[in-house]
């Protein structure tokens, strides 16, 4: 067990280290990083000064180093665009991001899994049919019309809900929550279910593929042959086993929602780091791409790391095992 | 009705409704049971019996429903009862156990808890009575360290130890019928004999009835008082066992018990069950000598044995670790050496995990040997380097494998499967030539060239061992290996296949290597045997020597256990003529 962690860990170094790796040649190599530091009238003199003192002129294994070094602290430069420290920016957008992704993951569990359990028991029932139905509209719509139609339905015409932003926030340390306030709390509504969606339906037709796997095997039927009540047999045996699949996927998906806000995000005009990404593109911004690359690499890899020990948990024949190795 | 009556059922009728007609599964079947019995349902698969089983614990799978009959538990009538009530009788008035113990245990839960939840739901015991119980089961199945053993996962038993748990389970709430659909198919010789001795045990000692379904005659003999045989879903026969196996009525139950290898005496051919209901016989003789399998092969004989295996060692590694003393390694095949020589059959007899579908992979190339020399026709196969090299001798040497349904393609159709290795090895000038090889081929393996244009799933189990070995036989292979070609048939299926086979080695003049853990097949099958233990070859003989006379210990071993039709008279049996030769 430890072994196998250390092994992941390691490789997770190695996938860092390349994305970091792509992140510094976006940063070093693409467009002049003196050009976009200094004005028109800098002379050709101070340039190669400044050059020499970023130490731009350094091997590139050097600065690679450099940079690593000042990403592992989570310093990535200064934002060419806000002239700020790329760190405030993101330490500023990531709670509004990981609100809404925490939001939308629960979601999309809380009510994709007893979907999935509930199409898989009742299989050629009316609500199955239909909730069958509904998800592939939520699998093949995409994200910004759905955010788009919720917009004009609840925003526009019937008033409920706010169109845009996050709302009143409270600060806790560095830390802004939405949570807290009633027009915090509002304005989750339609991003968070706009984000949850697609991933809800795709958990419920997961759940239910595997669930229907799982009650056709011959411990399910034993289950049944020694009197234990449809509900024990159900949730405890069958609902248990279909999850071992589903941890994975999940803890792939979580993944992308943080990543993949960003559509929504833009809908919503979310003041998340998906929107702050999408500026950095229109304007150039390369630290602050760098820095978002980074992180969302760091964000996959330890969900990843995370799902791979839950599985040492949830599945006994994955812990290696003394007794059975030496034979017996 | 007796009042000792525990099980009576009375005119049962299944049938399963499909979308284009009613299949009667079940039909009109009577039979009853005494505490403290033993009755075997026996037939092939497909004649209904583990659905008359489903149906006593009220578990059919849909959309299969009872349209007749009535089942009496204890002069109770039991198949009218609700849902609700029938979840009670089952585990507490009928307890069951099914064929596979590797897949009956819930793999994600401890042996204590699957045993604790039962008991408690049928006893209520409390936690730690419940508790206590598990352990006592445990114990009384026979497995050793229970208290330590019953915290494990079932992933920590070996396949043996988990029937016995799954025999614990069915066994919790003391039932009073013990439904056994298949219970020891799954498991090696010696370990089907302990858990048959156990079984009989518990049902005499506890007074308990049980139900035995096989398809096995030697369980039949080896356990049951009473046993019923059923066809095509009708009881053909029913009485008690020596006289339905000694002397029985029906020509259907005459000819299953005649089609089961003999252990005691070598036959020329396998007698096959040759009483088919309204299947109209077409067989198409091919006279091999005109024939294009018959044609002239291209290999010189070789002077020595074909194929010669030097002390071959093979290892494989059970934990992954960096450092090598770290690693732990499972020595699969040990110092092996053996011959075989051109037109022999040679038979490898072992338990599971003896090593003997090992040493089958390494001769035909699929694992690399860690030490040791493979010789075919005089040439050091390990030595060549090169998958190039090694092709003109893959196409001398082909395999048959254990389990028809795994081992074809399914996306792919019959013509293509068996054209596959004839194009591999450009066997053939043109595309039409190759097919017209293929209907040949199919022909000679009894299917008929008309399934070629086929998918796999269009055939059952037998047609579809039938078609692997045409697949093996479409390179002209001097060497044929079968991995337990007939385990996953029907008697009377492995002995159509297993005359088949004979007769394409007599006429084809193949050698063979014939893996096989049922020991009488051996007998039938092969001229010399080599016996497997733990990766070591312990004996190696003439086929006669070894079963009249056997030296190693554990060749004494495996002979005492094999299941005998004993006592009875199978004599009067043989002689009678046989119409159906193929």
């Amino acid at each position: 067990m430890l072994a196998f962690i250390f092994k992941r860990l390691l490789q997770s170094v190695v996938v860092m280290l390349t994305v970091a790796l792509i992140a510094f040649a976006l940063f070093r190599y693409v467009g002049d990083p003196i050009n976009n530091m200094v004005g028109q009238d800098t002379t050709l003199e101070e340039r190669a000064e400044l050059k020499e003192r970023l130490g731009l002129n350094d091997p590139f294994i050097i600065q690679f180093y450099r940079f690593v070094r000042d990403a592992s602290v989570g310093e990535f430069g200064l934002s060419y665009q806000h002239r700020r420290p790329v760190k405030e920016l993101i330490a500023e957008r990531l709670p509004a991001t990981l609100e809404l992704a925490l939001v939308s993951a629960i979601l999309a569990l809380a009510i994709g899994i007893p979907m999935g359990v509930y199409t898989a028991l009742k299989r050629y029932g009316f609500l199955s049919r239909t909730f069958m139905t509904i998800s592939l509209v939520g699998v093949s719509l995409p994200t910004f019309l759905i955010g788009i139609l919720l917009i004009l339905f609840f925003g526009v015409i019937l008033r409920w809900l706010p169109t845009f932003g996050r709302g009143d926030v409270v600060e806790i340390g560095w830390w802004t929550s939405g949570f807290l306030t009633a027009s915090g709390l509002k304005s989750l509504i339609m991003p968070s279910i706009t984000l949850a969606l697609f991933q809800m339906t795709l958990i419920m037709r997961l759940v239910r593929a595997e669930m229907l796997e799982v009650l056709r095997a011959d411990f399910i039927k034993f289950a049944r042959a020694r009197g234990l009540p449809t509900r024990a047999v159900h949730f405890r045996h069958a609902l248990k086993n279909t999850l071992v699949p589903v941890i994975t996927i999940t803890g792939l998906q979580l993944g992308s929602i943080i990543a993949f806000a960003i559509i929504t995000e833009s809908v919503f005009q979310w003041p998340g780091m998906g929107l702050l990404f999408i500026q950095a593109i229109g304007e150039v911004d390369i630290p602050v791409m760098a820095a978002y690359l980074v992180l969302i690499a760091f964000f996959f890899v330890v969900i990843n790391m995370v799902v791979d020990i839950l599985y040492f948990v949830v599945d006994p024949r994955l812990r290696v095992d003394k007794a059975l190795v030496n034979g017996q | 009705m007796t009042k000792l009556t525990l099980l009576q059922i009375n005119n049962l009728e299944i049938e399963f409704p499909s979308r284009k007609s009613v299949l009667r599964a079940v039909d009109n079947v009577s039979l009853s049971l005494e505490k403290g019995d033993i009755l075997g349902i026996v037939g092939e698969s497909g004649a209904g019996k583990s659905t008359v089983g489903n149906a006593l614990i009220g578990l059919l799978e849909p959309p299969g429903q009872m349209t007749k009959g009535e089942i009496f538990l204890d002069g109770n009538r039991i198949d009218n009862l609700p849902d609700s009530e029938k979840q009670k009788i089952r585990g507490k008035e009928i307890g069951m156990i099914f064929q596979d113990p590797l897949t009956s245990l819930n793999p994600l839960q401890t042996i204590e808890d699957q045993l604790v939840e039962t008991i408690n739901l049928h006893l209520g015991l409390g936690e730690n009575g419940a508790r206590e119980r598990a352990v006592e089961l445990l114990d009384q199945v026979g497995i050793p360290d229970p208290d330590v053993r019953v915290k494990q996962y079932p992933h920590q038993f070996s396949g043996g130890m988990r029937q016995r748990v799954v025999v614990a389970l069915a066994l919790c709430a003391e039932p009073n019928l013990i439904i056994a659909d298949e219970p020891t198919t799954a498991l090696d010789v010696s370990i089907q004999a302990q858990i048959l001795d156990l079984m009989r045990g518990l049902c005499k000692e506890k007074q308990v009835g049980m139900v035995i379904i096989t398809h096995d005659m030697g369980v039949i003999a080896d356990i049951t008082d009473r046993v019923a045989v059923m066809y095509r879903g009708r009881l053909v026969e029913h009485g008690a066992t020596e006289k339905i196996l000694g002397n029985p009525d029906h020509p259907y139950t005459q000819s299953l018990i005649s089609a089961v290898p003999r252990p005691d005496i070598k036959l020329i051919r396998f007698p096959q069950v040759t009483y088919i209901e309204d299947v109209a016989e077409k067989n198409t003789e091919i006279d091999i000598t005109e024939h294009w399998l018959g044609k002239a092969r291209e290999y010189e004989t070789a002077p020595g044995p074909l194929v010669e295996l030097k002390n071959i060692g093979m290892r494989f590694t059970t934990k992954p670790a960096f450092l090598r003393k770290n690693r732990i390694f499972l020595d699969a095949v040990n110092n092996v050496s053996l011959d075989i020589h051109e037109g022999e059959v040679f038979g490898l007899v072992g338990e599971s995990g003896s090593g003997k579908s090992t040493v089958a992979r390494i001769i035909c190339g699929l694992y690399t040997p860690v030490s040791g020399a493979i010789n075919f026709a005089g040439t050091e196969l390990t030595a060549l380097k090169k998958q190039s090299d090694l092709d003109p001798f893959r196409k001398q040497m082909q395999m048959i494998f254990q389990d028809p349904y795994s081992s074809l393609n399914p996306r792919m159709r019959v013509l293509d499967i068996v054209a596959e290795p004839i194009l591999f090895h450009q066997l053939a000038e043109t595309r039409r030539e190759v097919e017209i090889i293929v209907k040949d081929l199919l022909e000679h393996v009894g299917l008929g060239a008309q399934s070629a244009v086929k998918y796999p799933h269009e055939f059952s189990g037998g047609q579809r061992q039938r078609i692997s070995i045409a697949r093996a036989l479409a390179t002209r292979p001097r060497f044929l290996i079968c991995d337990e070609p007939t385990s996953a048939l029907d008697v009377s299926i492995q002995a159509q296949i297993l005359n088949l086979l004979k007769d394409l080695q007599e006429e084809l003049g193949l050698t063979m290597l014939f893996i096989s853990h049922d020991l009488p097949v051996i007998r039938q099958m092969c001229d010399r045997v080599g016996v497997m233990k733990d990766g070591f070859l312990c004996e190696m003989k003439e086929t006669e020597v070894l079963f009249e006379n056997p030296e190693h210990e554990y060749t004494q071993h495996l002979l005492n256990l094999m299941p005998r039709l004993e006592g009875l008279s199978l004599e009067g049996l043989d002689m009678q003529p046989q119409p159906n030769q193929n």
